[in-house]
């Protein structure tokens, strides 16, 4: 699956696409992979504040749970409820109808520091060689 | 209790951990805290692998290490552990578990020698078993707590195959020639002789049936032949399984060539089933729901027969053996925990190392495996509670990082095969 270029990506997997000072953030194709089945989701409540680098959800696979940091300090403004029933789409559509959260940013310029889609590539492909040696 | 410590709520989602050991505390076969992979497998070594390792890299599987072994998850390109959970259930799913261990007890003269061993150190009674039939039982230590399960064959007359867990190999081993040294018998190890595949599910026999001219239909479940697998003669062939579903376990030589040719031929014969590769996933959420117990989960050197509800496999009646007195003790002191399985009422997955809760908050117990059980679409565990929780219905709470969510005491096993499948 290709990693939108207009996105941003955090070492911990999560995508964050900004536009103006609204942020749509979610987990990447290969976190997905990673996780497998995905069978529950659990998201913040609409208004709810989050932190860079703080647990801001969860994502279950039938095999683990992962919590999910959010990549930039903001308020969230929309919480994608579709998951509650689909989690699945977390493994079929990650980069799209799988978005978790709409952030409101504090300040959109801390985005900037993230990897852009060809770093992101370049690291997971060093990840998947570390795992594969 | 001290069954195992708590795993951090929750893990960071960074990826490597998938594959880290600070991961694998919340999953549940990936013990967070096996204390024997120190003998096994230093920090500084890398993993043991089975011969079939390469099959599994070649297939793309997901590997971790699981008790010192290099192992696979699950094979996303074929369908990954939800689907290959299903595949076992509805028709046939292929294991390697050749991580499995495997002790000969035997005697040069029928003296009865290996017999009497196999009893001191087995809580089963083996007296019973007939040439080609085994049975589930455990070795226990003198205080009633497990040393681990085993599967005990009877091969011949005086000679006994237990097969043994993974990561118990080493202290297993040990504990049998250390405990076994007063009677006339030989002990061997055949760990590394032998690559171990399990063909689990309802088409299990029709797969294996393409690969073989032995009477398969008259093994009974728990009864073994020997016969021509994939042309190699006198393969042990045994009905047994680990997932709740008939199948089959087969024992080849375990060179790579053989090995990797065997691997491809059930593959091959197994197509028109709908057979595919199932990792330790599958074969973990399949045990689960047949209740199958699982080591430093379910029953552990802490925990001991009764807790761990197994009493219809210890023959307190039989000659002596290494843990009974204790339990005669334990049992004439009854119970302060016992395992029951549970079904979350509320949202929310229970996972290994979860604490239980009563309705004010007090801790009352520990959660050993938890997972979404794939078959009955619901959220399953077993868990150990004290006997005033452990009536059918009861409601319990289950610690959800920083929830509480509600749970139901419910009937075990979750899951079982029908009738007609066991008889067939």
């Amino acid at each position: 699956m290709a990693y939108p270029t207009q996105y941003r990506y955090t070492k911990e997997h999560e995508w964050i696409d900004v536009k103006g000072d609204i942020a749509t953030i979610g987990i990447t194709d290969y976190a997905q992979h990673e996780l497998g089945d995905v069978v529950f989701v659990e998201l913040p409540a609409v208004g709810a504040a989050v932190t860079s680098g703080k647990v801001f959800g969860s994502i279950e696979s039938v095999k683990a749970v992962s919590e999910i940091f959010a990549p930039a300090n903001g308020s969230v403004t929309e919480a994608n409820s579709e998951l509650h029933n689909k989690p699945e789409t977390v493994n079929t559509d990650p980069h799209g109808a799988a978005w978790l959260i709409k952030l409101k940013l504090a300040n959109p310029a801390d985005v900037n520091s993230l990897m852009d889609a060809k770093a992101y590539e370049a690291f997971i492909e060093e990840k998947q060689k570390e795992t594969s040696a | 209790m001290e069954l195992n410590s708590p795993p951090e709520s929750s893990s960071r989602f960074t990826i490597p951990h998938i594959f880290d050991a600070s991961y694998l505390a919340c999953y549940h076969f990936f013990l967070p805290e096996i204390k024997m992979e120190s003998a096994i497998s230093p920090a500084n070594s890398s993993p043991r692998k089975t011969p079939l390792n390469g099959v599994h890299r070649r297939l793309g599987a997901k590997m971790v290490n699981f008790g010192g072994w290099d192992m696979p998850v699950e094979y996303p390109a074929t369908g990954g552990l939800v689907a290959e959970h299903k595949a076992v259930r509805a028709s046939v799913g292929l294991f390697d578990v050749s991580h499995m261990g495997d002790i000969r007890i035997h005697s040069n003269n029928h003296s009865g020698a290996a017999l009497a061993a196999v009893q001191h150190i087995s809580m089963n009674d083996a007296a019973r078993l007939a040439i080609g039939q085994a049975h589930y039982s455990a070795m226990l230590y003198p205080n009633g707590t497990f040393v681990d399960d085993v599967i005990v064959h009877r091969l011949a007359d005086d000679d006994y195959l237990l097969v043994i867990n993974a990561g118990t190999r080493e202290k297993d081993i040990n504990w049998v020639r250390d405990n076994t040294k007063s009677f006339d018998c030989r002990v061997e190890e055949l760990s590394d002789a032998y690559t171990q595949f399990a063909i689990q599910g309802p088409k299990a026999i029709d797969v294996l049936r393409r690969l073989t001219d032995a009477p398969l239909d008259t093994v009974k479940n728990y009864w073994f032949i020997h016969g021509t697998v994939c042309g190699l003669k006198n393969t042990l062939i045994a009905r047994t399984g680990y997932t709740g579903e008939d199948g089959f376990e087969i024992y080849v030589p375990s060179d790579i060539p053989t090995s990797e040719r065997v691997w491809n031929e059930v593959v091959e014969a197994g197509k028109e089933f709908g057979l595919i590769p199932c990792g330790l996933g599958a074969r973990n959420t399949l045990r689960l729901e047949a209740k199958m117990a699982l080591y430093e989960h379910e029953i552990s050197d802490k925990l001991n027969v009764w807790e761990a509800n197994l009493d219809r496999y210890c023959r307190m009646e039989k000659s002596d053996f290494i843990g009974r007195a204790a339990l005669e003790k334990a049992r004439a002191a009854g119970l302060t925990r016992t395992l029951v399985g549970l079904e979350m009422t509320e949202r929310g997955i229970a996972r290994d190392g979860y604490r239980c809760l009563n309705d004010s908050g007090e801790p009352i117990g520990i959660i050993t495996s938890g997972s979404p059980s794939p078959t009955l679409c619901k959220n399953i565990a077993l868990a150990y509670v004290p006997p005033a929780y452990a009536a059918l219905g009861t409601p319990v709470f289950v610690e959800l990082r920083s929830q509480k969510c509600k749970a139901q005491v419910v009937a075990t096993p979750f899951y079982k095969r029908s009738k007609k499948a066991i008889a067939s």
